[in-house]
C-alpha cells in the first residue's frame, strides 16, 4: 500500500511496494500516476524517456513498475514517509526552470469556497493578474 | 483587497484570480472571501500548487499573464511593503512616515495595474521576454527537493499524522529558507495564531537589512 502524491493529486495504490528508495507500482496502476511504460520508454502525456539501457531490469519487475527510482533517475525529488507509505513526487529542477523561462503561464485547476473548479486556460483571452494571498 | 480596482477596469479585459495558499483549506480562507465580496474567482490552494508552479515565497506575490498565456511579468510582490516592520508592536500603530511611504507605494503597483489593463502590450509596464526571463527566479535542486518535503509535510498533517508532518516541513523550510509561505504556513498549522507571532517576528527581524517584501522594479 503506498500513497502517491503527484502534483497535486492524491493516489492511492493498494498494491504498491517499497523498498528503500524502490516503490515497485503495478502496470495496472499506472495510468493513475500520469505515467505509462510503452515500448520507448516510460510517458509522461507526449514525453517519453527510454529506460538506461541494460539496467531494465531495475525499473520493471514482475508486472511492476519502479517509479521511486525511476523519477530519481529523471532528477526529481521522491520523498517518503516509510511509516505511512506517502511519497511526494516533484518537479526537477531543470524541468521547472525550462517551464519558468519559456514564459509560458503553467496550467492549473483550483477549487473556489463553493468547490467548483477554475482553471487558468478557462480565462484565456483575459490579463490575468493571478495574485497569491493566505488567512494565515 | 483587488475588488475596487477590478470594478474600476470593467470596461477592460483584466481579471485579477486570487489564490489563498492554506493548508487549512476552504474553512480557513471562507470568511475572507466572503468579506471581500469579490467577483473575480477566489481559489483555495492547499497544497501551495501555484507557488510551486509560479515559484512564489511569499503573499502577496502576483504573475501577470497576458491574453496568450504569456508572462509578461514575473513573480514579484504584488503591493506590499516593509512598512509594516516600523510597526509599534504595544501601540498597535506605524509611524505616520511608513503609513505614507507604503501608500505611496501600493499606489505606484495600482497604477502599472491600469497602464496594463488600458494598453496591453503597449504598457510600459509589460516586459520584454528577455527582460521577463532574466527576471525569473528559477529554483536550485535543493529548493525543488524542499517543494517535495512540503508537499509531504502539508498532506500527513492534513491527514492527521501531525508529528511526521511537522518533521518534513521542518526540512522544507530548512531547504527554503527564503519562503515566508513555508514558515507561516507551518507554524499556522501548528496553531492558528503562530503564523503572526513571536517567531514571526524575531524571524523578521533576522532579516537585518534584508527584504521581507522584494520591492518590484517598476
Amino acid at each position: 500500500m503506498a500513497t502517491l502524491l503527484i502534483e497535486d493529486r492524491v493516489i492511492s495504490v493498494p498494491q504498491a511496494r517499497a523498498d528503500g528508495e524502490n516503490l515497485w507500482v503495478p502496470l495496472a496502476d499506472m495510468h493513475g500516476t500520469g505515467w505509462e511504460l510503452k515500448p520507448e520508454g516510460a510517458c509522461r502525456g507526449e514525453a517519453c524517456y527510454p529506460l538506461p539501457f541494460g539496467k531494465e531490469a531495475e525499473f520493471v519487475e514482475a508486472g511492476a513498475f519502479n517509479l521511486g527510482r525511476f523519477a530519481a533517475y529523471l532528477g526529481q525529488p521522491v520523498v517518503h514517509d516509510d511509516e505511512s507509505g506517502t511519497w511526494a513526487f516533484g518537479e526537477s529542477a531543470d524541468d521547472q526552470n525550462e517551464a519558468l523561462r519559456s514564459l509560458q503561464a503553467p496550467e492549473f485547476g483550483l477549487p473556489d469556497l463553493d468547490g467548483r473548479v477554475h482553471n487558468l486556460s478557462d480565462y484565456r483571452g483575459r490579463k490575468i493578474f493571478l495574485v497569491s494571498w493566505a488567512s494565515w | 483587497m483587488w475588488q475596487a480596482l477590478f470594478e474600476e477596469l470593467s470596461d477592460t479585459n483584466f481579471l485579477p484570480i486570487a489564490v489563498a495558499f492554506d493548508s487549512r483549506g476552504v474553512e480557513a480562507a471562507r470568511p475572507w472571501i466572503e468579506a471581500a465580496k469579490s467577483t473575480y474567482p477566489s481559489l483555495i490552494d492547499e497544497n501551495h500548487r501555484v507557488a510551486a508552479l509560479y515559484n512564489m515565497v511569499n503573499v502577496p506575490q502576483a504573475v501577470w499573464i497576458d491574453e496568450n498565456g504569456v508572462i509578461v511579468r514575473p513573480t514579484e510582490t504584488a503591493g506590499s511593503s516593509d512598512g509594516f516592520r516600523k510597526l509599534d508592536r504595544t501601540t498597535g500603530k506605524m509611524p505616520p512616515e511608513e503609513v505614507a511611504a507604503s501608500k505611496e507605494r501600493k499606489a505606484a503597483y495600482l497604477e502599472a495595474l491600469r497602464d496594463w489593463a488600458r494598453n496591453g502590450s503597449k504598457s510600459k509596464y509589460v516586459l520584454s521576454a528577455k527582460e521577463a526571463e532574466s527576471r525569473t527566479k528559477t529554483v536550485t535542486p535543493e529548493q525543488a527537493t524542499g517543494n517535495a518535503y512540503f508537499r509531504l509535510g502539508e498532506h500527513l498533517v492534513r491527514t492527521g499524522r501531525v508529528e511526521q508532518g511537522q518533521g518534513y516541513l521542518d526540512e522544507a523550510k530548512r531547504l527554503r529558507p527564503e519562503s515566508w509561505a513555508f514558515k507561516r504556513q507551518a507554524w499556522n498549522l501548528e496553531h492558528e495564531q503562530k503564523a503572526s507571532g513571536p517567531e514571526f517576528w524575531s524571524a523578521v527581524e533576522a532579516l537585518g537589512d534584508e527584504h521581507y517584501y522584494e520591492p518590484p522594479q517598476l
